[in-house]
């Protein structure tokens, strides 16, 4: 399977390759436009922040090729940030692909931001991408913006206030945890999103 | 509900975990691999491995066992020691590593917080304080702990120090009390507490679990986000497994081992 794993300047790269070397695939690289190609699954990873994501984006003529990309996409953390309208961090225009805007999680007494940590995702609809995850299952999250429970949430998370912990949209999708780094969970969301056919 | 978190620490020299007894007289725990797979499949929720000779000796961590960790563990990981730069950072979170943790060149040069925070996210800034009570009854920060004849005290008041991290960008602050250290006696409820009273992001508790119990009394009263501890797990001492069962039965909500 080709997977094109696109390079947003995120640091996360290293995680996200070696996950999908436990699950006997090896990503490509992307860094710009012309090196996507027609890849079977496209992963757009990310930590960082929104601005400067977006910039390295527009810069390496990705913006545009991932709006035109009919393969099966999944961002991770600020990577599923990055495919909805806009966000807060850095007041940024983002890629549009889903709707929604990304806002910054509050603090609150106990409530600390970052949330960092593992917390429990609770399903919301049925999809394959949650296939075999049971009834309070833990992910792992790091992150200070999140996107607010809507439509596209196949999942939802509570720190503080609820939030998309996974969304699905047409043939793209996206984790606010990060699959790669959240054990058998995380490898199972994984998994399911390389055998999704949407 | 957000978990609190099981860290194990393992202190790396030469490719080998380590511990010693108040920063002196390491003993080899085995190879890092091995230990952290263990502690991953007994249901550790992180891992930070402090390069404990790549601070004092000027240089920067040995990417090979990162990279090799990075392979094999499917759990989050920090990475410590004599991490100086944006470029120190980079290449250690590259190899896989999900948060780098900063001491002494943070002291040095605080605007270090800041530059890391900036190019990846407050979220992989995770900066370690070793403090203690001076004579004047005033916790102080110290620096350069990594080896003895090199310590300093600085005047730093580690509530301060809490603050001032915060404010230039550290997403998480790991709170290391030299005195309790290795001494397995309990957490330093006091001087966590008070540094929780002024720290806004999560804090880690590290430095003098002996026992089960010392984990559920430093969540209970020091409402910490994580513990940390080394040579409780390594001797076996506490076994993760027990240890989450114990939090769980008293309320301490904690992911399932």
């Amino acid at each position: 399977m080709d997977i094109a794993l696109i390079d947003a300047g995120g640091a996360n790269f290293g995680s996200v390759i070696h996950a999908l070397d436990r699950l006997g695939h090896s990503p490509r690289r992307v860094r710009d436009a012309d090196a996507l190609g027609d890849p079977d699954r496209i992963i757009l990873p990310g930590v960082g922040e929104a601005a400067g994501a977006m910039r390295l984006l527009r810069e390496r003529g990705l913006v545009d090729a991932l709006r035109d990309a009919t393969a099966p996409t999944m961002g991770i953390c600020l990577g599923m940030q990055l495919l909805f309208e806009h966000s807060e961090e850095g007041d940024v225009e983002c890629l549009g692909l889903m709707s929604g805007r990304v806002r910054k999680l509050q603090p609150g007494q106990g409530i600390r931001v970052p949330h960092m940590g593992w917390n429990v995702l609770n399903t919301m609809a049925d999809s394959p991408l949650l296939s075999g995850v049971e009834a309070g299952a833990q992910a792992y999250f790091v992150h200070s913006y999140a996107v607010p429970v809507n439509s596209t949430c196949i999942a939802r998370t509570t720190h503080g206030s609820d939030f998309a912990a996974i969304v699905q949209q047409d043939h793209r999708c996206g984790a606010q945890f990060h699959p790669e780094k959240s054990s058998k969970v995380g490898e199972r969301v994984l998994g399911n999103f390389l055998r999704w056919a949407p | 509900m957000l978990s609190r978190r099981i860290i194990p620490c393992l202190d790396v020299r030469d490719g080998h975990v380590v511990k010693g007894v108040r920063f002196r007289d390491h003993v080899d725990m085995g190879d890092i691999v091995s230990l952290a797979t263990r502690y991953r499949d007994e249901g550790a929720d992180e891992l930070v491995f402090y390069d404990i000779t790549a601070s004092p000796q000027g240089r920067s961590v040995d990417l090979g066992w990162v990279e090799r960790v990075a392979r094999v563990i499917d759990i989050p990981f920090c990475v410590a020691g004599g991490i100086r730069s944006i470029e120190d950072a980079r290449v250690i979170l590259d190899a896989g590593a999900d948060k780098v943790s900063i001491n002494t060149p943070a002291l040095d040069r605080p605007a270090l917080i800041t530059e890391l925070a900036d190019a990846f996210g407050v979220q992989c800034v995770v900066v370690g304080i070793d403090s203690e009570r001076d004579a004047d009854g005033e916790w102080r920060v110290r620096s350069h702990t990594g080896d003895t004849s090199t310590l300093k005290k600085l005047k730093w008041r580690t509530l301060d120090w809490v603050m001032h991290a915060q404010v230039a960008g550290a997403g998480e602050i790991v709170l290391n009390c030299m005195a309790s250290d290795g001494v397995r006696s309990g957490y330093d409820i006091e001087q966590l507490s008070a540094v929780r009273e002024a720290c806004h992001v999560p804090l880690i508790a590290s430095g003098g679990a002996g026992c089960i119990d010392d984990f559920v009394t430093v969540f209970e009263q020091a409402d910490v986000d994580g513990a940390l501890a080394a040579s409780v797990f390594h001797s076996g001492v506490v076994k993760i497994p027990q240890l989450k069962q114990t939090l769980l039965t008293s309320q301490i909500p904690v992911r399932p081992a």
